[in-house]
């Protein structure tokens, strides 16, 4: 019985072999997890790509934020699968690079998208939100628009030790006029006016969760920085229960379609919007001119940032929530 | 059902496994043109290893009817243990390693004096030492990456040529403890005696078997095993990573699962684990070579979960 089936598997792959179109460009897309409403944009954005140019795309993801064991088994199997160009965003910045450089020595060509690696020279090019640039926008508009008036500040943040958290939030305390912290800085900064920061790891739960008990240990605050919109969402919630979301300003990143939308209600005051699917439509066509040319992309690509608001202040640049809606997560741009 | 059918049950429980992978084997034989080579086969084997020992360990708790939670994160601390020692302190690879795997053997005697000396249930304990090893790894490391690892301790990641095939050492290393773990089972007296506890461990009691000396050197013996594991990781990955391990207690629970041993302890194989193993492995590499996303893999375990502990109940019942 098992060596029927054996003979009948051999002879299934033999035929199918002879099935598979040979000259179309593989691209694979890895991102941290399936579900995710900013890397499902991304897979719609390099899908559409991928489509209209002619290439094959395959995409993976690990199970959970951080799982780092899945993204190397998804770099194996779109190496194995015939992938010439990989776009990923790295779930650990850190962990990742090994196996980013058998791919590469391959002669792959890996491009991340949205987070850097570390160092970001393991990469041939990094297409993402400048992350700083984020923070400092709504850093700006929110010392803008207390005019004056003494902050109480609330940070709610990614998760311990990550990049990108680290760099909004040091952009948005830069913004805000605190002296020192530049994009390299890899620890998170405090001023005099922040009585509260806590790790809601972008999640709506745990950040209603921090807010609440960071209005327990000063219900003075009046300002409220968010990793994103979801953590914006959960401090609305917490600040509403609390029956201060009037006097209360929150800012934030992302620029979601629900978080515009939340920008819209009023719940949000300001946000600052990124496009990944801009980035994964850049990461696709750049893998298929590698295929024609053999040319490969290389260095840092600004994807854009815009601050999004429907009160606006004069010293800040930004558009309304229409511009936002229209081209939430880069729908257009 | 009748009689006969059920009557025939026992054959599918162990035979069933082995049908489902090689016809997962044969469909993605079918679509991608890929798939059915040797080196395809070594890069599955390569990238189940983790999970694969960490899998040997779950598989000798299952049988005595226990479980183990913590095994994910006791494998993560040990990977932070072996490379921060090398790494920040200077230690000797070889050492290093060493450390890693006792600390690791470690939690699984602490488990086990819980279990058997204050009667804990195992699911409580490992939940609790899950827990304990998780904020340990990251107050140690500081929630940091350890890179830069020497080069001994990466050796189960390097390959060497079968043929055309690159096979990698640490793929050899969890085949040869799989065969090790199979013939202690089979072939001697602790081997018996741990099936004998996980059947019924009052009767084992009485029929002179000390059962809690069994059941403190069985947690142990996982312990090691994810100690081992740990040591596959950083070989694998190249890196001490304080994020990993997150979901590898509830994927080696699914390999066990899936490999047809019951939850009820006693029956089952270590043999059935590595197929079960092996399963998650192709359905991940044979849907993302045919570029399916990998969401469907988890569909497709999930209802196989199923099935395999319905097969296994419905056994139960008749014996």
């Amino acid at each position: 019985m098992l060596f029927k089936l054996t003979i009948v598997a051999t002879v299934l792959a033999a035929s199918a072999s002879m099935a598979i179109a040979a000259d179309q460009p593989i691209i694979g897309l890895i991102t941290k997890t399936e579900t995710n409403p900013f890397f499902v944009k991304m897979k719609e954005g390099a899908q559409e790509m991928a489509t209209a140019k002619g290439a094959k795309l395959l995409s993976a993801s690990g199970k959970s934020d951080g799982d780092n064991a899945g993204q190397v088994t998804a770099i194996e199997n779109m190496i194995a699968a015939g992938a010439k160009t990989i776009l990923i965003t790295p779930s650990n910045s850190k962990a990742i690079v090994p196996a980013i450089k058998k791919a590469r020595d391959q002669g792959i060509m890996v491009i991340t998208l949205d987070s850097p690696t570390d160092p970001q020279s393991a990469v041939d090019a990094l297409f993402a939100t400048d992350n700083y640039k984020a923070g400092v926008l709504i850093g700006e508009y929110a010392k803008a628009a207390m005019k004056g008036k003494p902050a109480k500040i609330a940070m709610l943040d990614l998760l311990p030790g990550h990049p990108v958290g680290i760099t909004r939030h040091n952009g948005f305390l830069s913004g805000f006029g605190a002296p020192g912290l530049d994009g390299k800085t890899m620890t998170l900064g405090k001023t005099a006016d922040v009585v509260c920061m806590a790790d809601s790891w972008g999640d709506q739960a745990k950040a209603q969760t921090v807010m609440e008990n960071c209005l327990q240990k000063n219900p003075e605050i009046n300002l409220v920085y968010t990793i994103n919109e979801p953590a914006a969402a959960g401090a609305y919630k917490a600040l509403k229960a609390a029956g201060k979301e009037k006097g209360v300003m929150i800012v934030s990143i992302d620029g979601g379609c629900t978080g515009i939308a939340d920008v819209k209600a009023g719940m949000i005051a300001a946000t600052s919007q990124q496009y990944p699917l801009k980035m994964a439509a850049l990461g696709v066509a750049a893998g298929i001119d590698f295929a024609k040319t053999g040319k490969k992309a290389s260095g840092y690509v600004d994807t854009g940032v815009t601050l999004i608001t429907d009160k606006k202040q004069e010293t800040v640049d930004s558009k309304d929530t229409n511009y936002g809606m229209g081209a939430c997560w880069g729908k257009k741009s | 059902m009748n009689a006969r059918l059920l009557n025939r049950l026992p054959p599918v429980a162990t035979l069933g496994p082995v049908v489902a992978l090689l016809a997962a084997c044969l469909f993605f034989a079918s679509q991608s043109d890929r798939f059915f080579s040797g080196q395809n086969f070594s890069l599955i084997l390569q990238q189940v290893m983790v999970v694969g020992v960490i899998a040997i360990g779950q598989t000798l708790i299952i049988l005595t009817a226990g479980i183990d939670l913590s095994c994910g994160m006791a494998m993560a601390l040990g990977t932070i243990v072996m490379t921060k020692f090398a790494v920040d302190h200077g230690m000797n690879p070889y050492l290093a390693i060493l450390c890693g795997v006792l600390v690791c053997t470690l939690i699984g005697a602490i488990n086990g004096a819980l279990v058997t000396k204050i009667r804990l249930p195992a699911f409580i304990v490992t939940l609790g030492t899950m827990n304990i090893a998780f904020a340990v790894m990251q107050i140690y490391s500081q929630a940091q990456t350890v890179s830069n690892l020497p080069d001994a301790m990466m050796f189960f990641g390097n390959t060497f040529h079968l043929g055309q095939t690159t096979i990698t050492y640490g793929t050899v290393l969890m085949l040869g403890l799989y065969i090790l773990t199979w013939l202690f089972l089979r072939e001697t007296a602790p081997g018996r005696h741990l099936y004998a506890v996980g059947n019924n461990p009052e009767s084992a009691r009485l029929t002179g078997i000390a059962t809690n000396k069994v059941l403190l050197g069985v947690y142990m013996a996982a312990g090691m095993f994810y100690g081992i594991a740990a040591l596959l990781s950083v070989a694998r990955m190249g890196v001490g990573d304080p994020q990993g391990g997150t979901t590898d207690n509830l994927d080696s629970i699914t390999a066990v699962v899936l490999g047809g041993t019951s939850l009820f302890g006693g029956r089952g194989t270590v043999f059935g684990t590595l197929i079960g193993v092996l399963i998650v492995g192709v359905f991940r590499n044979g849907l993302t070579l045919m570029g399916v996303p990998s969401v469907y893999q988890v569909l497709v375990t999930g209802i196989l979960v199923i099935l395999a502990v319905a097969t296994d109940q419905l056994t139960h019942k008749k014996g």
